[in-house]
């Protein structure tokens, strides 16, 4: 199954990959072969088989709703590359 | 055309902040008001490598709410990544559940002008909060707080059932109530513990095809989410009736100005491209704990507002307002237990006196219960039906007993305001008082009726104010009656 330019693109921009035309162009190629493996996995009758969710079999552990200690806000932001005060700092977003 | 003729179709979305200590897949506090980012580890600021794990509350916090709703509680239900991009977000995708939510298929019964009515739940669903951004435009960035980030929340989702504002205010007050009964939210929209989306369409009467929706945001108080809907259902019919199209967006409330405007938009936001998240495998809940959690639901206020009304004899208004809270309806049920008389009159009491208290003192429920527990409550009220204290001198002694804990009587005899109600007393202090005013009484009984009010002032002058007002009235009435 070919993926055309314009999903590739879609797929990038949602990523926030900035593709030059040569890589868009190598990620087609390359995305369509993985798309085709699937495909012929997807030929494989699994009728009533349950759909798996999880790569592992364990069962989900639970945690008891106590409180443990945080790295503490010095910490959090110590390899920040940005800064202020203890909060991280980026660029200025609006709405 | 106008907006009657159209039928408004809206549907409702909450996020309600589950009351645990800690995060959803971490140990880290989700308490309020410390400094950026100190409840924050390595899972919650996305590190690398860090494994989230489950917090078991928010599963029975989850399952309370599923159960409480109606709801059918999946057994296996699926963690899902949804994928965005946020300075708010640290790992690029929030844990959340999508195509198998653990609770779907509930419902919420709320009150109309027609009657009662029933909306459909869709689903209840797990998920973490994002942090906070704060923008700071003078130093020209934006500063994240990732405290919140992680903060176990559930959405609730509704059909879409609602036809007016006023319904959906309606079901959100009933949804709030209920969460805050099961005591797994505070119920805080103003704070943002308990928010709402809203997705409002409209069509023509008659028709039956739904119109293009758009999503309104920021709603966060009753009054806003009813202006912010009626306002959009407006816009939408002038759109349609100028000839143009609802477009599909999200739009934000601006309170200020009473009116919803489109949210630039997020690029290809709607692009979630949720997949399972392969870091938690499937929760699997036996039958054996659904039904121990079923086992601990309480008595929800619609259920508690019907028996106050049946059993109680209670207006079902006086029944709404004791119940939409918990610790106010079992506060009032205490006393009605001990208390002998006129449930009406303790209803009264409750929705004037401790109302009072709680306004004026900025109080909780438990602050009065615990200073004014049931036994004096019945107690105060025994002798106001005993003619033993006024209804204003009992206020007084209310007061008291809220400012000191102790119990009535001793207040009332300390600060002498017990008043006279022995017949016996009364007419022998009135007999006094017209022996003493032979002319007034002659002047009454030639027609001056005028005067009752003189004679009740001087007897309660002799009886130095203790006299209960009501019986001096009756006695003298007979006596300036009888004999004329």
């Amino acid at each position: 199954m070919a993926l055309t330019l314009e999903q590739v693109r879609h797929v990038a921009a949602l990523a926030r990959l900035a593709l030059t035309p040569d890589e868009e162009r190598a990620c087609q190629q390359q995305l369509s072969v993985i798309l085709d493996a699937m495909e012929v996995l997807s030929r494989v009758d699994t009728e009533g088989v349950e759909p798996t969710t999880s790569a592992t079999f364990a069962e989900g552990a639970l945690r008891p709703d106590v409180v443990q200690p945080s790295l503490g806000a010095e910490k959090a932001v110590a390899n920040a590359p940005a800064k202020a005060g203890t909060s991280f700092a980026v660029p200025k977003i609006l709405d | 055309m106008s907006v009657a003729d159209f039928q408004a179709v809206i549907g409702l979305e909450v996020h309600a902040q589950l009351l645990t200590a800690t995060k959803i897949f971490c140990g880290c506090a989700t308490a309020f008001g410390a400094e950026p980012n100190a409840y924050t580890c390595p899972v919650c600021l996305g590190m690398p490598g860090a494994l989230p794990v489950l917090n078991e509350k928010v599963v029975e916090f989850a399952v309370r709410t599923g159960l409480a709703l109606g709801c059918e509680i999946r057994e296996t239900s699926v963690w899902a990544r949804k994928n965005y991009f946020y300075p708010d977000l640290p790992k690029g995708y929030q844990i959340s559940q999508y195509d198998l939510p653990i609770c779907e298929h509930g419902r919420i019964t709320i009150d109309t002008p027609e009657g009662e009515k029933t909306i459909r739940v869709r689903r209840i669903h797990m998920e973490e909060d994002a942090g906070k951004n704060v923008h700071d435009a003078a130093a020209g960035l934006t500063r994240v707080d990732l405290n919140r980030a992680g903060v176990p929340l559930l959405e609730i989702v509704s059909e879409p059932d609602l036809r007016t504002a006023e319904e959906a205010a309606e079901y959100l007050k009933q949804l709030r109530d209920i969460l805050v009964y099961l005591g797994v939210n505070d119920g805080n929209l103003e704070e943002g513990s308990f928010r709402c989306d809203a997705n409002v369409s409209v069509m023509r009467r008659g028709t039956s095809d739904f119109g293009t929706r758009t999503e309104l945001k920021n709603l966060n108080s009753f009054r806003f989410i009813r202006q912010a809907i009626d306002y959009e259902i407006a816009r939408q019919v002038e759109v349609i009736e100028s000839g143009g199209a609802v477009v599909q967006e999200t739009r934000l409330y601006d309170p200020d100005r009473g009116e919803t405007r489109p949210m630039r938009s997020k690029e290809e936001a709607h692009d979630y491209r949720y997949f399972p998240d392969p870091d938690l495998p499937p929760l699997r809940l036996s039958r054996a704990f659904i039904e121990q959690v079923r086992s601990t639901l309480p008595e929800l206020p619609r259920a508690k507002q019907a028996r106050f009304v049946a059993e109680l004899a209670l207006p079902a208004y006086d029944a709404r307002v004791l119940t939409a809270d918990r610790a106010l309806a079992e506060y009032f049920e205490a006393c009605v237990s001990v208390y002998a008389g006129d449930r009406k009159k303790l209803a009264n009491w409750f929705m004037g006196e401790v109302a009072r208290l709680m306004n004026e003192r900025g109080v909780s429920v438990s602050d009065v219960r615990e200073k004014i527990p049931p036994a004096h409550f019945a107690a105060l009220l025994g002798e106001i039906d005993k003619g033993a204290i006024s209804n204003n001198a009992a206020k007084e002694v209310f007061s008291e007993m809220f400012r000191t804990g102790r119990e009535p009587l001793g207040i009332i005899s300390e600060k002498g305001l017990a008043q006279i109600s022995d017949l016996g007393a009364i007419e022998q202090a009135v007999d006094e008082i017209l022996a003493k005013n032979a002319d007034s009484v002659a002047s009454y009984r030639a027609g001056n009726q005028k005067l009752l009010g003189f004679f009740v002032g001087q007897v309660m002058k002799a009886m130095k104010g203790k006299g209960n007002p009501q019986r001096v009235n009756e006695v003298l009435r007979k006596k300036l009656g009888g004999q004329g």
